[in-house]
């Protein structure tokens, strides 16, 4: 049994853990990353990078559909276009990998050495990797524990077979005919738009009165208005009930209280993530748990002495770039800075069709604060830049306290507008007031100029609408 | 919804009032019968307040410390059942009036329903100047002024805000930290925080006690040094001969029976003195409070009636009031009433302290550190278990001679053991 030990040790190379580990390094920590997989997590491998590549595939072909469709409105016609999935499956297995080289050569290049292998604490410094080449003993004075989360599993219906994760729809050979989404959260809306896009019949079926349940019915409704258009079924209110008997069709209890039959080649189980608790001895260590997730203090300090935690297996947001700060913010107190978790927001984005961002307060979470506010929305229809991109749904809604004018939180639904979190997320950890956005001098003829003139809209004096 | 009210209980003994040390609810909160509301504390008990029904808090009546009369409202529960029907709990168990009260007291009006609790105003504007963050609101800086502000140890919250919305500014920060601190040596950083930590409870009456003691007694301390080497061989002996249902013997039960013997040759030491009446208590008993570190703060123990007590029974009620002090469970009586002290703090005990007597006592031993020292005896240095008394007199009423030959008599006792035992 080979045994080393080192300043810090990270357990798991997702966004969280490999931002972690290459700051520590940056900084000269000695430090050691444990991954079963490959690097990258579940983001890079099977969640954000390659659902936003089949995103962008399908979105190409939908729009040359459309077009072959004849009728185009910007005279472009042709005829027969038709998808290869595995060749798209390649390309987005291409990008996949040169991103997992990426992560590798930025973990050397910080210094940091990986072990590939399956991390298990033996006691709160000891950790044993299972190795190809045995067992590899780690003692560590830290350990950042960033193990992720794993898709919810619903008992009526076990992953296996056509009862897929995202994971699974993220590897399909061929387009499907049909699908069954179960949980119209943003990842089953986000895959099943996309297969959608690519010529399936999608249905999705959603247990609260709309989809998207955590967004206001303002900004979901463009959503539902797309997917209408699409000719997705959206089921709200229903309840799956497992499959039927013959495994073809998915029973469904619909808000009316009949039992549907619904036809699904794949059944896609998108009800939520869960953090990954299991398998890696946190037995040992019994570190204290808030629900299923590992409590953390503001400088993701647990229980024990010595090992923090960061990213999903703490708790909500379970976003990778939540992860990613922690882990920065965790690398830099290891290497002995004073730092503890002060970020303002932590900006959301549903890449569906159009894209929805939310950052900071939404109305009703300001109007519980108990502070008078001003509320301020510009559609996109008055936009320049929308309209020469055939993109004028939606709109740009900006929260912000009545008395002092200080921007409380920011939302848009549009299409291209995660590109937009960027300029909400900086207003507010910035604490912009309404003034400072409406006086600084956006770009014509982009999409951002929603930004300002929703800002000036809150003030009273929008300039184009 | 009816609304229960909770009132200030009366705790006992003409206790007029309590002070207020713990909330263990706060407003919205469901508590179940019996939930602990609160925790009061009189001079020397700390009363838990039960709740006497199922409901949810809606109102607290009091800061932690503040001194609150007996019957005040302190607490009120919405509680499921009859509109308007308002319980009054501390009333109900109050002992019912006598029937002369009856007569000549008129029928008391039917209560007016206790007001709905009311809505904050809605905040105010901004009107510049200062830090006016309401409490709990996150200070405005950018991400970069705040991490500047971690790394000198700032505390953001304490720095005032000049920009739009009290904004605070690379600016701000600057003259915040030139304000506050010296040029520091690299790699050092200085700490700009302020804990505010109020003062209650068991620390406020010791506040209390000694700010009295120093502030009415002048007080004249005088050390000598006693020589324990035959002590110390004695207590040994008796120690390993000792009865198995006998406890260790320390020190003190030896200097405690010094006491008692020097203590009937100078009745003036064991007294009392009412400043305020002019009168000086002298006792026949001597009660010698023993001052103990607990984790609660410092407590006085009593071994009430030391002169008749022979050395083995001194050394077991110390050994018993020691533990019930250290386990809380040392009842009012037995931590109150002495009327002489001693002050001992053990290994920690240095080699001379000036000890605050424990008014309205006139005096107080304190004993430091025993260590080997090199003593001459005549014709070469010997070593010697030498220990340091450090006492304590009031001025006012002991003059310095006197206590010199109080400390002096001690000093012959423990030096030449067997005195202590023969009349």
């Amino acid at each position: 049994m080979k045994e080393i030990s080192c300043k810090l040790l990270v357990i798991g190379a997702g966004p969280g853990g490999y931002v972690c580990a290459i700051r520590a390094g940056q900084l000269g920590v000695d430090t050691v990353i444990v991954e079963a997989a490959k690097p990258g997590g579940t983001c890079l491998n099977v969640g954000c990078i390659p659902s936003k590549a089949l995103i962008h595939a399908a979105d190409e072909y939908a729009k040359i559909v459309e077009m072959a469709a004849g009728h185009d409105p910007l005279g472009i016609s042709l005829s027969s276009p038709a998808v290869d999935l595995k060749k798209t499956m390649a390309w987005k297995d291409g990008i996949v990998g040169r991103l997992n080289t990426g992560v590798a050569g930025l973990l050397k290049k910080a210094k940091v050495k990986s072990i590939q292998g399956w991390a298990k604490f033996r006691d709160g410094q000891t950790v044993e990797v299972e190795t190809e080449t045995g067992t590899q003993i780690i003692r560590a004075d830290t350990i950042v524990i960033a193990t992720g989360s794993l898709p919810v599993e619903l008992p009526f219906l076990p992953f296996g077979g056509k009862v897929i994760s995202s994971t699974g729809a993220l590897a399909l050979k061929t387009v499907p005919d049909t699908l069954a989404v179960v949980g119209g959260g943003y990842i089953g809306l986000e895959l099943g738009t996309a297969f959608a896009k690519l010529g399936t019949t999608v249905t999705i079926i959603e247990a609260q009165p709309h989809i998207l349940p955590l967004y206001d019915s303002d900004l979901t409704k463009p959503v539902a208005k797309r997917l209408e258009a699409l000719g997705v079924t959206v089921l709200t209110g229903a309840k799956a009930k497992g499959l039927s008997t013959n495994g073809d069709a998915l029973l469904v209890q619909t808000a009316d209280g009949t039992e549907q039959k619904i036809a699904a080649d794949h059944v896609l189980v998108t009800v939520g993530r869960k953090p990954a608790t299991e398998g890696w001895g946190l037995e040992e260590i019994d570190l204290d748990r808030f629900g299923a997730f590992i409590r953390v203090d503001d400088q993701c300090r647990t229980s024990m002495r010595g090992i923090y935690a960061i990213g999903d297996v703490t708790g909500e947001p379970m976003l990778a770039h939540r992860a990613m700060a922690q882990g920065e913010m965790v690398a830099e107190l290891v290497a002995g800075n004073r730092r503890s978790w002060d970020k303002r927001v932590i900006p959301a984005v549903c890449f569906t069709d159009p894209e929805l961002v939310s950052v900071g307060l939404s109305p009703d979470e300001a109007a519980n604060t108990g502070a008078e506010l001003k509320i301020g929305q510009f559609p996109f229809s008055a936009n320049a830049r929308a309209m020469t991109l055939q993109g004028e749904t939606g709109f740009v809604r900006v929260v912000a306290r009545a008395d002092n004018h200080l921007v409380l939180g920011i939302q848009a639904v549009g299409s291209g507008v995660s590109e937009l979190s960027a300029a909400f997320a900086l207003a507010i950890e910035m604490s912009a007031r309404l003034e400072d956005i409406a006086g600084t001098v956006h770009a014509h003829p982009t999409q951002s100029e929603g930004f300002q003139e929703a800002a000036l809209k809150t003030l009273g004096h929008a300039l184009h609408i | 919804m009816a609304e229960h009210v909770i009132k200030m209980p009366d705790v006992g003994e003409g206790v007029a009032e309590a002070e207020l040390v713990e909330w263990n609810v706060k407003v919205g909160d469901l508590v179940r019968e019996d939930t602990v509301l609160a925790a009061v504390m009189t001079d020397k008990a700390t009363v838990e307040i039960p709740s006497p029904v199922e409901g949810k808090v809606s109102w607290l009546g009091g800061e932690i410390g503040e001194i609150i009369a007996v019957g005040s409202v302190i607490l009120k529960i919405e509680v499921a059942g009859d509109a308007g029907a308002t319980k009054d709990v501390a009333d109900a168990e109050t002992v019912e009036p006598t029937p002369v009260e009856k007569i000549e007291t008129p029928p008391e009006p039917a209560k007016a329903p206790a007001p709905a609790p009311k809505k904050p105003a809605p905040p105010g504007p901004y009107l510049g100047g200062g830090a006016p963050r309401p409490a709990g609101e996150k200070p405005l800086a950018s991400p970069a002024v705040r991490l500047r502000a971690k790394e000198a140890g700032v505390d953001l919250r304490q720095v005032s805000g000049t920009g739009p919305a009290h904004r605070i500014t690379h600016d701000d920060l600057d003259q915040f930290i030139a304000r506050g601190t010296q040029p520091v040596a690299a790699g050092l950083r200085p700490d700009m925080t302020v804990e505010e930590i109020k003062i209650v409870g068991m620390r406020r009456k010791i506040a209390e006690k000694m700010a009295l003691a120093k502030s009415r007694i002048p007080h004249i301390t005088y050390i000598e040094e006693v020589n324990v080497t035959a002590l110390e061989e004695l207590r040994a002996k008796l120690n390993a001969e000792k009865r198995a249902d006998r406890p260790k013997l320390t020190l003190l039960p030896f200097l405690m029976r010094a006491m008692v013997k020097a203590i009937a040759e100078q009745p003036q030491i064991n007294a009392l003195f009412d400043d305020d009446a002019g009168v000086i208590h002298r006792h026949g008993g001597v009660h010698i409070g023993i001052a103990a570190q607990t984790s609660a703060g410092l407590v006085v123990p009593v071994v009430r009636h030391a002169e008749a007590r022979d050395l083995w029974a001194c050394g077991v009620e110390v050994s018993r009031l020691a533990e019930a002090a250290k386990a809380g469970t040392a009842t009012r009586e037995e931590l109150s009433g002495s009327t002489i002290t001693i002050t001992s703090l053990g290994a920690m005990g240095g080699v001379a302290t000036t000890p605050v007597i424990n008014y309205p006592e006139v005096a107080i031993i304190g004993v430091n550190k025993m260590m080997i020292r090199p003593v001459w005896d005549g014709t070469q240095f010997i070593p010697a278990k030498m220990m340091n008394l450090s006492s304590s007199f009031d001025h006012r009423v002991i003059d310095g001679w006197d206590a010199a030959v109080f400390i002096q008599r001690i000093k012959t006792l423990l030096e030449t053991p067997a005195l202590i035992f023969v009349d």
